[in-house]
């Protein structure tokens, strides 16, 4: 059982996406979960199917989701970043790495699960997840929580080889499937798709049963 | 935000012409465009652009086009389906797909947009 798991994500509904049901597994063992969320995906182009937000609304739409989504996770801490989206690499890293690291030290999580850098497709998946690794690069190594990382750039199994924490997470897959409902400006399109396109189904029903991460290897740790 | 009403629309772009405004102007096909191999992920905004244009028009019948004619230069749109005029008096136009994503917005405010 981990001490506490920090998430750092860009975009509401990246949580839930990308780790979920992992989320869900600590937090049902009695872990406690930060979730330090950079921006509030202002900039979505999903808006609800039919849609309902604005890119006015969509903000304040996708905050309540994000709630919403982080009560049926268990997140009980949730910070917002107040970036925004689709600027976060063109913020300081320095800066930014600052931030995730004055986290760090205030929840002493023994795990951290972010974007692998570089393989995570979206440029705020990747800026994050640089300045995450940027912020526990500070601490010396023994006192360095693990960090899982999440990709699927096209060429990530290829570069990175397989990825070497799969975690069965069918038992909590309906809390993953409530979360991904409660993000619903940006799932009603999913949804729609599942209900036309049954290869695209049986590829999202394998979102809730397994996920997987790649565990960062720093430089001054020896690689296993 | 419902169906543009051309009239309608152009009635508001003139209450807005002539006096400094606050632009929002979007375009983009997501940032996971890229990762079908044919495509590019494009998007360009600009957020509280400050403009004054002398003349500003909606054309078509629908999707919509939107051209604001300043002393320097043109402000443009196309693809634009949807409007609103929101509580705070903004002029919200928007294009959407089929399945209802944004492709393109442009919007006029009195005062900053939210960043």
């Amino acid at each position: 059982m981990e001490r506490h798991v920090l998430v750092v994500f860009p975009h509401p509904d990246d949580e839930t996406f990308a780790s979920g049901g992992t989320i869900a597994l600590h937090t049902r063992a009695g872990t406690p979960v930060t979730y330090l969320c950079g921006t509030l995906g202002e900039m979505g182009r999903n808006m609800g199917r039919p849609f309902f937000a604005t890119r006015e609304t969509l903000p304040l739409i996708r905050e309540r989701e994000l709630r919403e989504a982080c009560h049926h996770l268990g997140i009980r801490d949730l910070r917002l970043m107040g970036l925004r989206d689709k600027t976060v690499e063109f913020e300081d890293p320095e800066q930014l790495a600052d931030r995730i690291f004055a986290v760090v030290q205030e929840v002493n999580p023994s795990l951290v699960i972010t974007y692998y850098p570089g393989y995570a497709v979206h440029p705020d998946h990747n800026a994050l997840g640089a300045a995450t690794v940027r912020a526990l690069q500070r601490l010396p190594k023994d006192e360095r929580p693990v960090l899982h990382c999440v990709a699927f750039s096209p060429d990530c199994r290829q570069v990175l080889g397989e990825p070497d924490v799969v975690l069965d997470i069918s038992p909590v897959s309906d809390v993953k499937w409530a979360a991904v409902r409660a993000h619903r400006s940006q799932s009603d399109v999913m949804f729609a798709r599942m209900e036309r396109d049954p290869v695209f189904r049986r590829q999202r029903e394998q979102w809730v049963r397994t996920e997987s991460f790649w565990t960062y290897p720093f430089a001054d740790e020896v690689k296993p | 935000m419902g169906p543009i009403q051309s009239d309608e629309v152009q009635a508001v772009l003139n209450r807005f012409a002539g006096r400094e405004v606050y632009l929002h102007l979007e375009t983009t096909n997501g940032a996971y465009a890229a990762r079908d191999a044919n495509t590019m992920a494009i998007c360009a905004y600009i957020r509280n652009g400050r403009i004054r244009y002398h003349r500003g028009s909606i054309c078509g019948t629908g999707p919509f086009r939107v051209g604001l004619k300043t002393d320097d230069g043109w402000v443009y749109a196309e693809g634009l389906t949807d409007w609103e005029l929101d509580e705070q008096g903004r002029l919200l136009l928007a294009g959407h797909d089929a399945d209802g994503r944004l492709a393109i917005a442009l919007e006029l405010s009195d005062t900053p947009f939210r960043v």
